[in-house]
């Protein structure tokens, strides 16, 4: 369903008026296949490149380098409305994905205008039925997005992506301010929708339980690349690179007493516009050996899953 | 001790008849964090705001106290607010959007704190800027001071926005889900770096989460909202121990976890919506969804004491 062959995307990132420029490889050499009904669970650090590899997926920015095929093509040669009926984006940041001037029914009914085939009154039904489904009651639909709370206006959001059925969702953080139980109703939605419909979802996300609920595989993105990529319960049992024991680890549990974790990555973080030489991750490695400073590691298979690291040879 | 902040009744009103707030109160003390959980729409941001003074036109706020320090909020001037603001008082936004200006780079942003509250130059207040970032996480600052918010990825913008609440050395700091666009290493070292302040400065944390792993690392005290009210107040021991208010428990049910909440099955979640609540509704907002409710529920709520520190608004708890 979704082909990726060595993407990449530049950034040029300015430090200074009159320093030179510095390139931020934001998406640096990424390379998967997902299947149709498939869900990739996408984790990795902050800045590390989640957001503009969907981005890139969604066909809303062109790759540096690298080709990506959804559904066997290349989304650039669709049309807006082909395309939006195959793939829908849940932004990240709700907020400044929603227009301001519009109520909450218009921006849901908005996908099903621009296809142009629908009736109003049906429209209108389709909208209000996802509403519901996103577990905003009708007295919402009215309102503008300022009025809506932050987990409100993320569910505005995700009924939007919905409402046509298209076969593929990038969801960017789609349950990031919601309560538990809210997160819960939309992670059991999308799930329905995959039954019913087939529907190939990735998943972006900082939440690891919800990631190893809702995703079949998971790769754990790190300064660019995939550092580990495997099916859900192989990751989540038998983590491989330290970088993805390290987010194991990190995770708080609901446990009170119990101090937050230092798993000794330090606190000096990568800079996406200087990548380290040889492997990447090994300034911050707790387990880095000298190769890891000078020789680049090449993405191993082993077991039907893949680790980019020296250690795991 | 003395609270930092002490809000009693705190009530807010929308024009369109929307009741957000209905009757809270809380302390935070010194040093304490203080979380504020419960459901999307609930009220928190809105009381976050409120003691901002930052809700919009359309909303009428009333409270018997509200203080920080020995200091009236609800008797201040709207440039007295702008003063205390961003200095002694400060917050984190739910929405880094909402707060970053899209025109000004970070580092003007983060710059311009400094100088309007401490008069201090550009250079100075870049200094502190930068050293904040670095404190964060943040690497290459330099480059980072001189982007504007949609070169930043999600995260990046969240922790710029903590850095520049952190600017003036606030005294009290309410955090709207600081760390929901952080993974979890980066998370780990902001909350640190918040315990780090609290220890060093004695600085109140007022926050807000709906993750239930922050708030038991993190809370010394938790106020759970439901509807506009606090229906159940509780150090963070009691609360994940014997949770009182049926909503409390229905939440620490729906929270996956790893290892043990099988896939390829629905989650736990509490069925229902809230009711709408208008100005003159009375008795329990969780009877509809709650399996224990009783008639009792429609009439007026005790608030209620189960243990020393641990308050609840619930008929069925004991009185
Ligand atoms: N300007 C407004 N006009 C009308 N209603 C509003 C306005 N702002 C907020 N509300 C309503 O007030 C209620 C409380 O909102 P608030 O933002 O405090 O929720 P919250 O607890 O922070 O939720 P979330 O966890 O989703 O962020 C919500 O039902 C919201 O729709
Ligand atoms: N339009 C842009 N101009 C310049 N740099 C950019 C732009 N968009 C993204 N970047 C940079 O690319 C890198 C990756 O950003 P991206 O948003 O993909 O990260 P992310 O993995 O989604 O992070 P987060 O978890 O914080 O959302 C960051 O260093 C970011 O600053
Ligand atoms: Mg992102
Ligand atoms: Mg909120």
């Amino acid at each position: 369903m979704i082909e990726v062959r060595e993407a990449v995307r530049h950034f040029a990132g300015r430090t200074g008026l009159f320093s030179a420029d510095r390139v931020v490889r934001a998406v640096d050499g990424v390379s998967f296949n997902l299947e149709s009904g498939g869900v990739l669970g996408i984790v990795g650090e902050s800045g590390c490149g989640k957001s503009t590899l969907g981005r890139m997926i969604l066909g809303l920015l062109p790759p540096s380098a690298g080709k990506i095929l959804v559904d066997g093509q290349d989304l650039g040669v669709l049309d807006r409305r082909e395309r939006a009926r195959l793939i829908q984006p849940v932004f990240q940041d709700p907020f400044s994905s929603l227009n301001p001037r519009q109520r909450v029914r218009e921006i849901v009914g908005l996908p099903l205008a621009a296809q142009g085939a629908l009736p109003a009154a049906k429209q209108r039904e389709l909208a209000m039925d996802m509403l519901a489904r996103v577990g905003l009651p009708d007295a919402m639909a009215d309102r503008f997005p300022a009025q809506l709370s932050g987990g409100q206006r993320q569910r505005v959001a995700i009924a939007r992506a919905l409402v046509l059925r298209p076969r593929i969702v990038v969801c960017d953080e789609p349950t990031s301010a919601l309560d538990v139980s809210v997160q819960a109703q939309i992670l059991n939605l999308l799930a329905d929708l995959r039954k019913e419909l087939g529907l190939t979802y990735i998943f972006i996300s900082h939440n690891l339980a919800v990631v190893e609920h809702v995703a079949t595989e998971v790769a754990v993105m790190y300064l660019g690349r995939f550092v580990e990529h495997a099916t859900a319960d192989a990751l989540f049992a038998d983590p491989r690179h330290p970088y993805t024991r390290a987010l194991l680890a990190s995770v708080l549990t609901a446990e009170p007493g119990i101090p937050i974790p230092d798993v000794g990555l330090g606190d000096t973080y990568p800079d996406p516009a200087n990548i380290p030489s040889g492997c990447r991750f090994h300034p911050r490695c707790p387990m880095a050996i000298d190769r890891c400073r000078s020789e680049t590691p090449i993405p191993r298979s082993r077991d039907g899953r893949v680790t980019e690291c020296l250690l795991e040879a | 001790m003395k609270p930092v902040l002490e809000i009693a009744n705190l009530r807010v009103g929308f024009s369109d008849g929307t009741a957000a707030v209905r009757g809270i109160s809380l302390n935070v003390l010194p040093g304490e964090t203080h979380c504020l959980v419960g459901e999307s729409g609930c009220g928190k941001s809105v009381t976050a705001l409120s003691v901002m003074s930052l809700l919009g036109r359309g909303a009428k706020r009333s409270a018997e106290v509200m203080r920080f320090h020995d200091r009236d909020l609800t008797r201040m001037s709207d440039r007295e607010m702008a003063r205390l603001r961003g200095d002694k008082m400060a917050m984190i936004f739910q929405e880094p959007m909402t707060s970053l200006n899209p025109a000004y780079t970070v580092g003007s942003q983060m710059a311009e704190v400094l100088e309007r509250h401490r008069h201090v130059s550009r250079a100075q207040g870049l200094d502190r800027a930068a050293a904040l970032l670095g404190h964060v996480g943040i690497t290459a600052p330099g480059m980072r001071l001189s982007q504007y918010p949609h070169q930043l990825s999600g995260g990046l913008r969240q922790r710029v926005m903590i850095a520049m609440a952190l600017m003036c050395e606030p005294e009290l700091l309410i955090a709207d889900e600081p760390t929901t666009a952080l993974d979890v290493t980066v998370q780990a070292q902001i909350l640190r770096l918040l315990q780090g302040l609290q220890r060093q400065l004695g600085l109140a944390l007022l926050l807000i989460t709906h993750d239930l792993g922050i708030v038991a690392r993190m809370a010394q005290r938790v106020s759970v909202m439901y509807a506009g009210q606090i229906v159940e107040s509780a150090t963070a021991e009691a609360l994940f121990a014997a949770p009182a208010h049926p909503y409390t428990q229905g939440l620490l049910n729906c929270v996956p976890i790893p290892g043990k909440t099988p896939r390829d099955q629905p989650l736990g979640s509490i069925p229902g919506v809230v009711p709408r609540i208008g100005a003159g509704f009375i008795g329990c907002a969780f009877r509809d969804r709650c399996t224990h409710a009783t008639t009792a529920c429609s009439g007026d709520i005790p608030r209620r004491s189960v243990a020393q520190h641990h308050e609840t608004l619930c008929t069925m708890a004991p009185s």
